[in-house]
């Protein structure tokens, strides 16, 4: 077990130091005088001269990246140019919001996803079956924002049952905060639900022809128990596997969300910054996403132990 | 059930109908709208469906159906030429570094995952912003965007097609390398392609809308149905049909999608050939 | 003695389209007894004792016919009875090792999941229990077995492990569907040896579904024959294999392979391949420093094959004979040792030497399913290794595919597809596609093993022709001693990458020297072995 964490730390290392590379360099595409980027073009002439002097912009490119990086390591992203706050703090304190909706979103899905797609298989191209693919194909067809409006619309301005703009953090009152949290989460819960299902019912319906399913039923196992014990933790890999990506995915995509209800959280930060050429901050938002992307696929990896144990024996 | 063998049963059938129809009104919009897209007309703001205008007008006075055709037109020629990219691309790389491993192999996947370490709108986001917010931006950043999971299923689909004896065959009446890829490992390596090119379409598609919607992708007042979701936010509550229409045709074609790709899959499920 | 299992005009239909898989079928199985199922694929042999348990896949359904076991009507039984009867009174053992356990649960867990269904006993009782039972099935180290996971353990240790735990519930009957195709000679008959004895010693009866008549002689009191869902013949196992009534299974029981007269071709003095000491050794696996140890696929093997013979390479798995069947036609990298065509040492060839090389020798494949480019036609495929000879004109090329496609029985096919064709006609294929440039040596590796029985003896006839026409060099590579027995000339014996008994065919066969060629031999279950098992 432990070898097998090793080893997959191991992989990931050489990846982010390519991702960093490609941050760094990106910013560099841009064209235009980096330092003028970096602090926009109001900045007074000794800080221009002090950051070039930072930068070591005199100096060659590898050079430059090992400063950048080394300021990195220390937790210095920088400065955000519209508003001087340092970047990571921001970040950081933006990160929690979105993580709370999707985290929420994507663990209620999947407590409905995952049941709902086993049963669909075991109950394959009946009507129960057809009616949950039907609703699964239908729902992930939505584009998020638009259902996130279409509820707004509904909930909030037609019926008032709940605010349409707003955001109280969580550490002030959680009761409040849920209330305007309740429709981001339900939009992203429903589309979410739709992927879900579908790779659950697929996977499923792959296992259930396997040998040992029907070795189970020889056996005089109940039904219920041929679908917990014996196809579920089988059928489950590739479900989590996607339950990763779509954590992943929502990194990005949580932003037009955060959009259709006035959030302030981490895809905001990044798409207001890049409205207003704040680079520091989208250089910052793209490595803070790749390292949490590569994060979340670790944790995804090193739980699938937990139900395949042909796993750590690779 | 027993799965069509040529047909693409009912499923397919209804998504195929779907896509054809928007993508006739794609095509026809190119050359013809009931009304000008862009033509403004104050007199006219906001007015619900009727006879003249079945859609209603906008908040400019332009006529909601002709936008949401011209939409119709940008978004899917934007995803087609999207999708040819990241296809050409990530296939002809997906075939040669699965099939001849080694080195290559080992640093274009490091390259690869990387790459996929982004999610595909903030890497798409990203490029955006060394590009600019404009039609050849989006289609190169998401072309750029979803290459590298072309190039991985590809891979994978290449290297399971080595292992298979007719691939150890061709070796042995003595043809090269080359020669065995594009004769046996690419015709065969053709139908997952098929079938991730579909749902890529439908992938990028939603992209460009979102990105549409906040505001980076193709930039008003040019339509596509996502920055006309965007602008029809302030006017939700007073004019409906202006939130109601773009996100039809989003959910529509991404349905149309869905049904196609499904159907595509069963179709070429390898149990299929198999005896 | 009382009927067990008595089966009355059972009839089993395809879903939606009501074709019949399975038409009027009766037999019974009396307490204790042994019952042989014989068919080939399609036979509806399968379904027919799937349909006991009602264990039908979802398209199958039952049409007509009674089940009774012990009495009782199956299809009346309510689901709690049902469960009681599956795994308590009958038990069943699958052919698929690999999947037939729960990759995600230990041993433990799964044999402990039967006992707890159908006995009402404690934890301690089942862990007891379920110890003897794997101790009875000559697993070591028991204990240890209960919390390890099905990978760890091979295939014949997987089906032991199976017996154990469909035994241990001291079931009435045992149905063993295939249990042993999946496995390797010997391992086959360590299995069924020991599913006899767990049988006899609580008295079950057996319904071995089967479509090797090998077995049937050997451990069956009684057989019947099914063919595409009807049955052909039912009665005594000595009946069936030594006085069959029945075209079909008269067809059958020929198609058992037999050794054939010694063919005296005058043997060339110069042997076309040469093997001296040849070594191959797989790179271990990678590790952060350095490498693990290698394993030894061939270790110093010589032999020498000459043209016009077919010389045999038999062993079990894990024996070297497919790695040395492929390193003579330089498809995986030597190590060590020589190899030369002709006289000429071809590990060190140059690509023009290479490529004569290619162009003389060929390879037929194992499986028919995956050796042939699924989107060309047949006709395609056999001329595709034409493309290498520059000097043939297309008339000629037209002309030469049509010859090959006639000499291997499938004139006419040049514009179908593969899926289009049966098992035995995708080999055909192969053969035509290995011969078509008239090699001068060819290396079939087990080309008959996915094979029914009966397209089994055609091919190896096949074999046997065309090699008698075109006097190429054979190397059989092959874990079938049967199939060997009727084509070779001489036979090589293989373990652990070793050569451990090389000779002629009769030599070999009549006298074995080596442990484990007798070894070999006695697992080969013949038309005539006695049942030593019901003796």
């Amino acid at each position: 077990m432990l070898g097998y964490l090793v080893r997959r730390l191991a992989t990931a290392i050489p990846t982010l130091l390519l991702v960093s590379i490609a941050v760094f360099a990106l910013i560099r595409l841009i064209p235009g005088d980096p330092v003028q980027l970096m602090l926009g073009d109001s900045a007074d002439p000794q800080s221009v001269a002090a950051l070039r002097q930072q930068l070591g912009l005199d100096q060659s490119m590898p050079v430059q990246f090992g400063l950048w990086l080394g300021k990195i390591a220390m937790g210095d992203f920088g400065q955000s140019i519209t508003t001087g706050q340092a970047v990571l703090p921001l970040m950081i304190a933006r990160f929690q919001v979105s993580a709370i909706i999707v985290l929420m979103a994507v663990a209620l899905a999947a407590l409905i996803s995952v049941p709902g797609g086993l049963i669909a298989a075991w109950r394959q191209n009946k009507a129960t079956d057809i009616a949950i693919v039907a609703a699964s194909t239908l729902l992930l067809s939505l584009p998020s924002f638009w259902l996130g409006l279409l509820l707004l619309l509904f909930f909030g301005l037609k019926l008032g049952w709940l605010p349409v703009i707003g955001y109280v953090p969580f550490s002030e009152s959680p009761g409040a905060a849920l209330v305007y949290l309740v429709l981001p989460i339900a939009t992203l819960t429903l589309i979410e639900i739709g992927v879900i299902t579908r790779m659950s019912r697929a996977s499923a319906i792959e296992v259930l022809r396997l040998e040992y399913v029907t070795h189970a039923r020889a056996k005089g196992v109940p039904e219920a128990g041929v679908l917990a014990r014996h196809v579920l933790p089988n059928a489950f890999a590739p479900t989590w596997t996607l339950i990763g990506l779509i954590l992943g995915n929502l990194l990005g995509g949580i932003a037009v969300i955060e959009t259709v209800f006035t959030l302030p959280g981490f895809g905001r930060l990044m798409v207001d910054a890049i409205f207003a050429r704040d680079y520091p901050i989208v250089q910052g938002c793209l490595l803070f996403t790749a390292v949490i992307y590569v994060l979340v696929n670790l944790v995804v990896d090193l739980c699938y132990p937990l139900f395949d144990p042909r796993v750590t024996a690779e | 059930m027993s799965k069509p063998r040529f047909g693409l049963g009912l499923n397919g059938m209804i998504g195929i109908v779907l896509i054809g129809t928007l993508l006739i009104v794609a095509i026809v919009a190119a050359f013809w709208t009931p009304y000008d897209p862009l033509s403004l007309s104050l007199r006219m703001r906001l007015k619900p469906p009727s006879a003249a205008h079945w859609f209603g007008t906008d908040e400019f006075g332009r006529d909601v159906l002709s936008r949401a055709m011209a939409g119709a037109s940008a978004s899917f020629l934007i995803s087609f030429l999207t999708v040819a990219f990241a296809i050409t691309v990530g296939t002809t790389l997906g075939v040669v570094t699965g099939y001849l491993r080694g080195w290559t192999d080992r640093v274009l996947m490091m390259g690869n995952d990387a790459l996929l370490a982004f999610p595909g709108i903030l890497l798409a986001l990203s490029l955006m912003v060394v590009m600019g917010a404009n039609r050849h931006g989006v289609i190169l950043a998401l072309g750029i965007a979803y290459t590298p999971s072309v190039v991985r299923v590809v891979r994978g689909t290449v290297l399971s097609l080595r292992e298979k004896e007719f691939v150890e065959a061709s070796k042995m009446i003595g043809n090269s390398d080359i020669y065995s890829m594009f004769r046996h490992i690419l015709p065969n390596a053709l139908a997952p392609v098929a079938v991730l090119a579909t749902s890529m379409f439908g992938w990028t598609l939603l992209a460009e809308s979102s990105l549409s919607f906040l505001g980076l992708g193709v930039p008003p007042p040019a339509p596509t149905w996502g920055n006309m979701l965007a602008a029809a936010r302030p006017h939700l509550e007073s004019s409906v049909w202006l939130g109601l229409v773009p996100g039809i045709c989003i959910a529509l074609t991404m349905l149309g999608i869905n049904l196609l790709g499904d159907a595509l899959r069963d179709r070429f499920d390898p149990r299929m050939t198999t005896a | 003695m009382s009927t067990l299992l008595k089966v009355e005009n059972l009839a089993l239909v395809l879903g939606a389209t009501q074709k019949p898989v399975v038409d009027d079928v009766s037999f019974h199985l009396d307490q204790g007894e042994f019952l042989a199922l014989v068919g080939e694929s399609g036979s509806g042999k399968t379904l027919a004792a799937r349909a006991v348990l009602r264990l039908l896949p979802p398209a199958i359904v039952q049409a007509g016919g009674t089940i009774r076991l012990d009495g009782e009507d199956m299809s009346g039984m309510s689901p709690q009875r049902l469960r009681q009867v599956r795994g308590g009174v009958v038990g069943m053992v699958f052919q698929e090792p690999m999947v037939s356990l729960n990759p995600a649960h230990s041993i433990g867990t799964q044999i402990a999941e039967g006992l707890k269904l159908h006995r009402d006993i404690g934890a301690a009782e089942i862990r007891r229990q379920s110890i003897a039972m794997l101790e009875r099935v000559k697993i070591r180290d028991a204990a240890r077995c209960l919390g390890a996971y099905p990978h760890e353990f091979s295939g014949g240790m997987r089906q032991r492990i199976m017996l154990a735990s469909v035994m241990a519930l001291r079931p009435k009957l045992l149905i063993a569907d295939e249990p042993t195709t999946a496995l390797d000679t010997l391992t086959q008959r360590e299995v069924l040896d020991l599913m006899v004895e767990l049988a006899r010693d609580h008295g079950t009866a057996t319904l071995l579904i089967t479509h090797n008549l090998g077995l049937v002689a050997r451990y069956a009191q009684r057989a019947l024959v099914l063919r595409r869902g009807r049955m052909i013949e039912q009665g005594t196992a000595h009946d069936i294999l030594h006085n069959p009534r029945d075209a079909y299974t008269r067809q059958l029981v020929d198609a058992l392979p037999r050794r054939g007269a010694t063919e005296t071709t005058a043997r060339a003095a110069e042997p076309l391949i040469t093997v001296r000491d040849l070594q191959i050794t797989y790179p271990g696996r990678r590790r952060w420093l350095g490498r693990l140890p290698g394993h030894r696929a061939v270790d110093g093997v010589s032999l020498d094959i000459h043209q016009g013979e077919t010389v045999a390479v038999v062993g079990g798995s894990g024996s070297g004979k497919t790695t040395l069947g492929r390193a003579i036609l330089r498809l995986v990298p030597a190590t060590g040792g020589t190899i030369s065509y002709r006289g000429a040492d071809i590990l060190s060839a140059n690509r023009a030497d290479m490529h004569r090389f290619r162009l003389a020798c060929q390879l037929v494949f194992q499986d028919p399913y995956s050796s042939l480019d699924p989107r060309m036609r047949i006709g395609e495929i056999v001329a595709e290794p034409l493309r290498h000879l520059p000097d043939m004109d297309p008339a000629t090329k037209a002309l030469r595919v049509a010859e090959t496609l006639d000499e291997v029985g499938l004139g006419g096919f040049d514009r179908r597809l593969p899926h289009e064709l049966s098992g035995g006609q995708r080999q055909r294929v192969a053969i035509a596609r290995a011969i078509v440039r008239r090699p001068s040596f060819v290396v079939a590796d087990e080309p008959v093993s996915a094979l029914d029985m009966t397209i089994q003896q055609q091919i190896l006839t096949l074999f046997q022709d065309l090699q008698r026409h075109h006097h190429f060099a054979c190397l059989f590579i092959s874990h079938d001693l049967g199939a060997v027995e009727q084509i070779a000339d001489r036979v090589i014996v293989m373990e652990n990458g070793k050569i451990v008994e090389q000779g002629s065919r009769d030599a070999v066969f009549d006298r074995p020297e080596h442990p484990y060629t007798r070894a070999l031999l006695a697992a080969t279950p013949t038309l005539d072995a006695t049942k030593e098992a019901f003796a």
